[in-house]
């Protein structure tokens, strides 16, 4: 038996932790978040996922209680929690700059918010133990936090914001200051104490593989609104909208108007002397309705001889190689002009490279490789 | 090492001869066995013995440093409160006024900080004493506070109070917590400033003082009106050697933090 998959967004019965009902920020004459409404469940790992000034960071204040809202209401549990002093919420926020207190030890750092609470001695001894051991840093509760290395305090951080069991704890851009190597084992561990704690995390981030790595949702956000709500896999193979498809990863968008070829399947005319691309699409097209393709460059194949029986078959011209060691990227230059990318997983170490640049080659690709967008 | 030229040693020496030669004299005066202050006539710390004798001058003593603890004391709470909310308010209306208004203490001439003074106690009724002496100097020392606490309010972290608040604390503890033992050392060394000028300061005290509240700047001014006496020489020195002691131990303490603050960015390196 196979255990469920953790999707309460699906399930009609099951109530939200947070909700947003068309909640509007402004600063002055800037509209930070644009009436915006969005539920976010318990147990979630959710990513708020834009460039800088996207407003995802106002979302996370105005959750923390440091940011009031315009217009709209914010529910946590089933409680509007506008009048709700920061002090006084069951939220807890682990900064981007970490905000360690210099002057007190990792272990007075961790026990600060218990003793805010009144807790007696020996439970704050026992929770502040029991946190170390979390964030496997029994050894350094003595120290200060400038005595300890970078992944160090970020840790450090997180036993503190935990350290009170919130319903929800606000991460923003947590991995930010750490070197890759470290990021990326950082993010398991998040994931793994996420999971033990099963606390709600709802993590901010401009880092698209971050977010994709520890997020169960990830929000995709542009100018103070949300443009999709999905699971990593979902907003990387059915992104609903161009700046989705472009904004998550690598794609080639190849951009026509559509003609309808029998049920779910569309014919792009993309180029005067170009064949039409067919593709794939449960999203209706009328006739002739302007439409894009987004193709990942993985779903795309290259050969040197015209393959048979593809489905969408373009010869071109190779321009660029970028080689990465695992993977390699080849830029093809069709005969309109257009550069598409196409790549190939290296899987042997000693394999002829045949293809080199301006080598004429063919690539091609399914009609279901790629989604049909309207914009 | 490179070798100093002429050109520099004759700089340097015409410098420092400037800066301590006087200081240097009186200092040497003041263990003079004579009565006359320009004739030297062996070495004798007689003068020293005498000081500590003189009434007047220790009962002006302890009025000064009373005036000087708690003049500093109230101009440092005043001043920190005055560059928390200038550096923390954000934008209000007439923040320019203020903070300018806060700052203009610095520049105005003392004279006249001490006339109007004067003429506020006089049309309060209040009676020139210590307290008079004590009102003025932290109307005056306050700004200096202000300006210094401001300087490290401005690298201040806000996130750390919002931390804070985030972990239970209300706007008083945050600041009780985390805030004040962050920027205390300047809030120190605004409270040392604040003492230095109270402890010199001669234009305003005159001003404000009453018959029992000499302070010793005023004991000293009316002193060497009548002549200077080998006893304000042995005062004087007391006086240099005090402030000579304040400012070696405080550069000793921050070159000591320095260098542990490095020595835990390499324990920091080690068990990375």
């Amino acid at each position: 038996m196979s255990t469920p998959v953790f999707a309460p967004w699906n399930d009609p019965n099951e109530t939200p932790l947070i909700r947003f009902k068309g909640v509007t920020k402004r600063f002055g004459d800037f509209t930070a978040i644009d009436d915006l409404t969005q539920d976010i469940y318990a147990k979630e790992f959710f990513a708020l996922l834009g460039p800088s000034g996207c407003g995802k960071t106002t979302m996370m204040r105005m959750l923390a209680g440091f940011e009031t809202v315009t217009k709209g209401r914010i529910e946590l549990a089933g409680q509007d929690i506008a009048a709700v002093p920061p002090n006084q919420r069951a939220v807890n926020m682990m900064f981007q700059s970490y905000a360690l207190f210099p002057h007190l030890s990792v272990y007075e750092n961790i026990a600060f918010g218990l003793r805010r609470d009144k807790l007696p001695k020996d439970k704050i001894d026992a929770r502040v133990a029991e946190m170390l051991k979390l964030t496997r840093l029994e050894k350094f509760a003595r120290r200060k936090p400038h005595q300890i290395s970078g992944g160090q305090r970020q840790r450090v951080a997180l036993a503190r914001s935990l350290a009170k069991g919130p319903k929800l704890l606000l991460l923003d851009e947590p991995l930010g200051a750490l070197d890759k190597k470290l990021r990326q084992e950082t993010q398991f561990e998040l994931m793994d104490i996420q999971e033990t704690t099963g606390t709600t995390f709802v993590i901010v981030t401009h880092d698209q593989e971050e977010a994709m790595t520890v997020a169960s949702r990830v929000a995709v956000m542009d100018e103070g609104r949300i443009i999709q709500v999905a699971t990593p896999d979902g907003i990387y193979e059915t992104p609903n909208s161009v700046y989705v498809a472009d904004f998550i990863g690598d794609v080639n968008i190849i951009s026509g108007t559509a003609k309808a070829n029998g049920k779910d399947q569309y014919f792009v005319d993309w180029g005067v002397n170009q064949a039409p691309i067919l593709a794939h699409s449960e999203r209706p097209f009328s006739e002739g309705q302007e439409c894009h393709l987004a193709i990942r460059p993985e779903k795309i194949s290259i050969t040197k001889e015209k393959p048979e029986e593809a489905e969408n078959a373009v010869q071109g011209k190779v321009l660029d190689i970028a080689y990465l060691g695992n993977l390699s990227t080849y830029h093809v230059e069709l005969p309109g002009g257009q550069i598409i990318k196409a790549q190939t997983a290296n899987t042997r170490r000693l394999s002829r490279r045949g293809i080199t640049w301006e080598d004429p080659v063919w690539i091609r690709w399914n009609a279901t490789a790629g989604v049909l967008l309207e914009h | 090492m490179k070798r100093l030229s002429t050109f520099n040693i004759t700089s340097l020496t015409l410098g420092f001869a400037f800066l301590y030669l006087p200081m240097l004299l009186l200092i040497i005066y003041s263990f003079n066995a004579s009565r006359l202050v320009t004739v030297w006539a062996g070495f004798s710390t007689q003068w020293y013995g005498e000081l500590l004798r003189d009434e007047a001058f220790l009962s002006a003593a302890w009025v000064t440093i009373k005036v000087a603890v708690m003049s500093s004391t109230v101009a440092t709470i005043l001043g920190t409160m005055a560059a928390y909310v200038l550096v923390n308010a954000g934008k209000f209306f007439g923040r320019t006024l203020f903070s300018g208004m806060i700052y203009a203490p610095l520049v105005m001439p003392e004279v006249i900080t001490g006339l109007s003074l004067l003429l506020l106690f006089i049309g309060l009724g209040l009676d020139r004493g210590i307290l008079t002496i004590v009102l003025a100097h932290t109307t005056f020392s306050m700004c200096f506070v202000s300006v210094v606490v401001s300087s490290r309010l401005v690298s201040f972290d806000r996130s750390l109070e919002e931390a804070a608040l985030d972990l239970g604390c209300n706007r008083f503890e945050a600041f009780r917590l985390v805030t004040l033992p962050i920027i205390a050392p300047a809030v120190i060394s605004g409270w040392l400033l604040a003492f230095t000028l109270s402890l010199d300061d001669l234009v305003i005290a005159s001003f404000v003082s009453g018959p029992s509240s000499t302070t010793l700047p005023i004991k000293i001014w009316s002193s060497v009106r009548l002549g200077v006496t080998p006893e304000i020489n042995a005062l004087s020195t007391l006086m240099i050697a005090i402030v000579t002691i304040g400012v070696i131990a405080a550069s000793l303490i921050s070159k000591r933090s320095a260098v542990r603050a490095q020595q835990d960015a390499q324990t920091a390196e080690r068990t990375a």
